[in-house]
């Protein structure tokens, strides 16, 4: 009955072993021994740089189940903990010089971060239904914690208590669709259930109740339309590395799963296409035209980041066709790559000038004469913003043609031309940045951060670069990501 | 399941509504009835509720109360491998060891934080 677990098991999760031991360590090295805060904060970044050598280092191994087919180690998972590490040390960067200005540097903040990264990377190796339970919880408690950082400021912990309820409230969903696929299938094994599923002993209504279920929790977690109302207002309460942090990550970790389970595991459940369909363009609708009307820039990037929601699960709708899913994969992948660059680069920017926690420097008026003073600055946010519309050659462009390609492939041409459009309307509030930036007189107050601006600068650099010069070679890696279960 | 145990369920549900509802349908016929206004009260254990309940309760009693929980679980999860401990492989062996490790860690660290020591509330006057 018992399949001897070996070294083998613990190498296939060697960057998540490596991170939960060294974030447990630094946290009793950070009561007992670490005076500065910042040295807690130098040792998480190297711990995640580590974590990177090691998922590098995984590449191009065969596919393997591991620790008796909990977890899985294949290209598709590999690409995305390797995005998470480094997403952790940008993270770390973006944070470190925000906590310690406004008094809020502790140290658990950068162990909570660690364990938020394991449970997204966990999200990413998912073989086994009870994993994505508890690698959902195990990324969104620290989260939680994240959010309410800056007590006893009220609206840190107003956001951290919204976030919370509705999030648990999405795990009891998640919970209730994984035990209703477990009653269609009777395993909770990932791929045990494809054998099950093709063999046509599945319970096929019950199935699709329970995956419409699971589609509601991550719905939650990566803020699409009916499930969204919790994010503008977590997003613009929580510090603003949070915010950024959880908007680039946990999208990134929501899309893991299911991708993993709609296109490996349930494409037989193809009547949850319009379901999908119907969330598409509801986020890419109503994110874009909420955004329009948003003067607190961080809420703008809250809604923003719904329609980009909204974009990548339009490429997910052809997630029943067996020729389209590894395309609609390696698109959403693309993507992710492209949103989190340009939303880490945003928040960046957000960052330098918030003045204090939560006040003043958060309009959008603030970023008036943004190009007079920081011309670099301000080109960089201009970058993100017009990858955030998809103008060429960035490489938000090319993100949109591969994802509006897939969809249109896969005959859902309403669906592209409501992406279209609303692209279009995006451009309205991206474009009114820019246009303060470059065209109003301000005298705009922005921290000199050498962590944070360099961060923001090589987030544009790359968002530039990769677009004009490898964003088809990117892509092809991304295609090479595919999800395996053997 | 097949139609016949769908309707076993069904049957169940029905007599499940009605054996509760039964006694008090008869009990509404047949019982004498002399209302009195300690009789029609409120029915609730115990004493009177004196004064407002949405008092302030020290932060402290949470904290403990989650260091307890995370006690109180750890416990379920190693009573049953410490039962069958000698007829665990290896592998089962280590997992106890290291969720035992990484709880005392979490204990060493609650402890370091003083989420351990109470503070009792000190009167004004005798603070120097």
């Amino acid at each position: 009955m018992t399949v001897p677990v070996t070294w083998q098991d613990v190498a296939a999760l060697l960057p998540e072993f490596f991170l939960v031991v060294w974030a447990s360590a630094l946290l009793l090295l950070d009561v007992f021994w670490i005076r500065e805060k910042r040295t807690t904060a130098w040792l998480s970044a190297l711990g995640f740089v580590v974590a990177l050598v090691l998922a590098v280092g995984q590449m191009g191994r065969a596919p393997l189940l591991a620790f008796r087919g909990m977890v899985i180690a294949d290209a598709f998972s590999v690409f995305l903990v390797a995005l998470f590490a480094l997403s952790g040390l940008v993270g770390i960067l973006l944070a470190q010089d925000y906590l310690a200005r406004n008094g809020i540097e502790r140290g658990e903040f950068y162990v909570l971060l660690m364990f938020s990264v394991v449970g997204m990377m966990l999200m990413a190796r998912v073989a086994d239904l009870v994993m994505i339970f508890l690698a959902l919880e195990l990324f969104s408690l620290p989260l939680y914690v994240m959010t309410g950082f800056a007590r006893p400021r009220a609206d840190s912990e107003e956001a951290a208590l919204k976030y919370f309820l509705l999030g648990a409230f999405a795990s009891g969903f998640m919970a209730f669709g994984i035990a209703l696929v477990y009653g269609a299938t009777s395993t909770t094994s990932l791929p045990h259930m494809v054998d099950v599923i093709q063999a046509g002993e599945a319970d096929l209504a019950l199935l699709t109740a329970g995956a419409a279920l699971v589609l509601t929790g991550l719905g939650f977690k990566i803020a699409t339309v009916p499930f969204h109302m919790w994010t503008p207002d977590v997003y613009h309460g929580a510090p603003s590395p949070v915010s950024g942090f959880m908007a680039a990550t946990a999208k990134m970790a929501g899309f893991a799963a299911l991708l993993r389970l709609f296109v490996l595991v349930f494409p037989v459940v193809a009547d949850l296409t319009p379901v999908l369909w119907a969330l598409a363009a509801l986020s890419m609708v109503l994110g874009n035209v909420a955004a329009i009307a948003q003067r607190n820039i961080k809420r703008l990037l809250a809604y923003s980041s719904i329609a980009h929601a909204g974009y990548m699960l339009s490429a997910a709708v052809a997630f029943a066709d067996p020729h389209l899913g590894p395309q609609a994969v390696a698109a959403i992948l693309f993507y992710l790559v492209a949103y989190v660059l340009a939303t880490f680069g945003a928040w960046g920017v957000v960052i330098l000038l918030e003045r204090r926690i939560g006040q003043e420097g958060l309009l959008l008026e603030d970023y008036a004469g943004l190009s007079r003073q920081y011309p670099g600055l301000a080109a960089a946010m201009a970058v993100f913003m017009l990858s955030f519309i998809g103008v060429p050659p960035t490489l938000g462009f090319f993100g949109k043609f591969y994802l509006f390609r897939v969809v249109l492939d896969a005959g859902f041409v309403g669906l592209a031309l409501i992406g279209v459009l609303t692209s279009l309307v995006s451009a309205y509030y991206y474009l009114r940045v820019v246009m303060l930036m470059y065209m109003k007189p301000g005298e705009p107050i922005v921290r000199r951060e050498p962590r944070v601006q360099a961060t923001v600068l090589a987030a544009a650099a790359l968002t530039l670069f990769l677009g004009l010069t490898a964003a088809s070679s990117l892509y092809a890696w991304a295609t090479e990501a595919i999800l395996r279960f053997g | 399941m097949n139609g016949t145990q769908w309707a076993f369920l069904g049957v169940y549900f029905l007599l499940a509504l009605i054996f509760p509802a039964l006694p008090i349908v008869i009990a509404h016929f047949l019982g004498p009835r002399r209302p009195n206004p300690i009789k029609d009260d409120v029915y609730e254990c115990g004493l009177k509720t004196y004064g407002s309940p949405w008092v302030p309760i020290k932060v402290q009693y949470y904290l403990f109360a989650l260091v307890f929980l995370i006690f109180d679980v750890e416990l379920v999860f190693l009573y049953p491998w410490a039962v069958a401990y000698d007829m665990l492989p290896m592998f089962a062996v280590f997992e106890g060891i290291l969720f035992i490790l990484m709880l005392g860690a979490a204990l060493v660290y609650a402890w370091k934080r003083e989420a351990l020591d109470w503070y009792e509330p000190t009167m004004p006057e005798f603070r120097s």
